[in-house]
């Protein structure tokens, strides 16, 4: 690691101070971070610790959900409220990464981990347009196989890693940000930026703009959530596909439905085709295999993940069925 | 402020880049905990921190000031084995060991967020505020700690034993 100064965060006013002073990084649980600056791909002059900083979850006058952007990854899934009204969010965490890092991770910080491409991480060995714009992607002709299918480009094909986000994306979930010029709230949806040709830049937030909370609205689909992950072992793996899924059913339509893809994109997907395909028509499956087809028809496989293509198709519909059979 | 290590208090290190692996490895000597990867993958570093298990070697020292760490040199009390160490010596849940530190912190860690109601991957019922300690919760709550060996059966059996006797 290169040399930083340590700060910890009284309040959030208090954390954007420091971090406009120093030109720190806000460090939470640290379970990507640490790693990253060991790895010298981060390095920052200094580090402001959030982690003292609200981890509250609260609901909110409008019935839905406020949970503190320093609040932990279990401390979430673990939520009674959590666990009955949106189980989607439970689920898809205790799918992500180990129980120990769970309990270090926080919210705010799962939403802003950086890619485990190998080629970003192999600063010695390969190039990348994320780590070094303008150098190139080693990843466009490599070992592909875990990378993006969607909304790719020729700079890069990167995914991003988390499962919580998906089912965030999912749910509608807004995001609040304090920064130097105030503060603001912005749709989770809307957070993170497809690569284009500047990978580099994964957000859209301003410099040394801070989470300060993710804010859920009303739950809807408490009855009909939940989060498929498929990976290459059986437990503790990034996902080659998931898919988040939330139904109401109009009678034998579909009424609202909510479709959130990961492990396929360099932002937490949300199938907005599949979605507007699926409203209102009959809940089939052949409707449903419609919708993923829709979803997928934009689908850029790369040389070894075209594997990727059939099995979120086969998952969306997989979660359809399973969400259509469930007995709120 | 100090840290507190297994009862003790301790000065922080001067250098913020300093992990808690390392402190206590390098600077306290407290050799249990092991250095397997470095990065998170293999928990082998895991200790307690106010009884929830995490990685030490992810985690910055200046972070935990104030906190109260339990390694494994710090399980057992008075002399005598923890009961889950116990199991693990009656179950063979090691092989040649270095993971074993990690393996028990774990656990101790595991059976809080199971007696707490925490679900995992594998929990069907997530409205359910008691959780039954199958063998699949407990493989699917342990997935973070390797044990290259394959001593997995042990670990489980030793596991599922030391938690029904603490539940009873």
């Amino acid at each position: 690691m290169t040399p930083f100064t340590y700060a910890r965060a009284s309040d959030a006013a208090d954390a954007v101070r420091l971090a406009h002073m120093n030109r720190a990084k806000y460090l939470g649980g640290g379970t990507n971070l640490v790693d990253l600056l060991r790895e010298k791909l981060e390095r920052p002059p200094a580090l402001v610790d959030v982690t003292g900083l609200s981890r509250t979850i609260e609901e909110t006058a409008g019935g839905g959900l406020m949970i503190g952007a320093s609040a932990s990854n279990t401390s979430v899934a673990e939520h009674v409220t959590v666990r009955t009204r949106y189980p989607v969010l439970s689920r898809a965490i205790v799918a992500g990464a180990s129980a120990q890092i769970r309990n270090m991770a926080t919210v705010g910080g799962n939403l802003l981990q950086r890619t485990r491409c190998t080629y970003f991480y192999d600063d010695d060995g390969a190039r990348c347009n994320k780590r070094n714009p303008g150098q190139g992607c080693d990843a466009l002709d490599g070992l592909n196989r875990n990378h993006a299918i969607l909304g790719t480009s020729p700079s890069c094909v990167a995914t991003h890693p988390s499962d919580m986000c998906v089912a965030l994306v999912a749910l509608d979930a807004i995001v609040h940000l304090q920064g130097t010029s105030g503060r603001r709230t912005l749709p989770l949806a809307e957070l993170h930026r497809l690569p284009g040709d500047r990978p580099d830049i994964e957000t859209v937030l301003e410099p040394g703009e801070l989470i300060t909370g993710i804010e859920l609205p009303a739950s809807r689909f408490s009855g009909r959530s939940t989060y498929r992950k498929v990976r290459d072992r059986a437990s503790y793996a990034f996902a080659l596909v998931s898919v988040a899924g939330a139904l109401e059913l109009d009678g034998g339509a579909v009424g609202e439905v909510r479709l959130a893809l990961g492990g396929v994109a360099h932002k937490p997907w949300r199938a907005r085709k599949a979605e507007a395909f699926l409203k209102g028509r009959a809940a089939t499956e052949a409707n449903y295999r419609e919708a993923a087809e829709a979803e997928l028809a934009d689908a850029k496989p790369l040389s070894d993940n075209a594997f990727k293509v059939e099995l979120a198709r086969r998952c969306i519909v997989a979660v359809l069925g399973q969400l259509t059979e469930m007995k709120p | 402020m100090p840290i507190n290590i297994n009862g003790s208090a301790f000065e922080l290190p001067d250098d913020s880049r300093v992990s808690l692996l390392d402190l206590l490895r390098e600077h306290l000597h407290l050799s249990g905990a092991k250095k397997g990867c470095n990065q998170g993958a293999c928990g082998a570093c895991t200790v307690l921190v106010d009884g929830e298990r995490i990685l030490a070697c992810l985690a910055l020292v200046v972070q935990y000031q104030g906190r109260e760490i339990t390694s494994i040199e710090g399980i057992a009390s008075a002399g005598h084995l923890h009961p889950l160490q116990v199991a693990f010596v009656e179950h063979d849940g090691f092989q040649c060991g270095y993971c074993t530190p990690g393996q028990i912190c774990s656990a101790v860690g595991m059976a809080n967020e199971i007696r707490r109601g925490v679900p995992s991957h594998v929990t069907v019922d997530l409205s359910c505020s008691s959780i039954a300690l199958s063998r699949d919760e407990v493989r699917e709550r342990m997935s973070g700690n390797l044990c290259r060996c394959g001593a997995y059966n042990g670990i489980v059996d030793a596991i599922v034993e030391d938690f029904a006797g603490a539940s009873t």
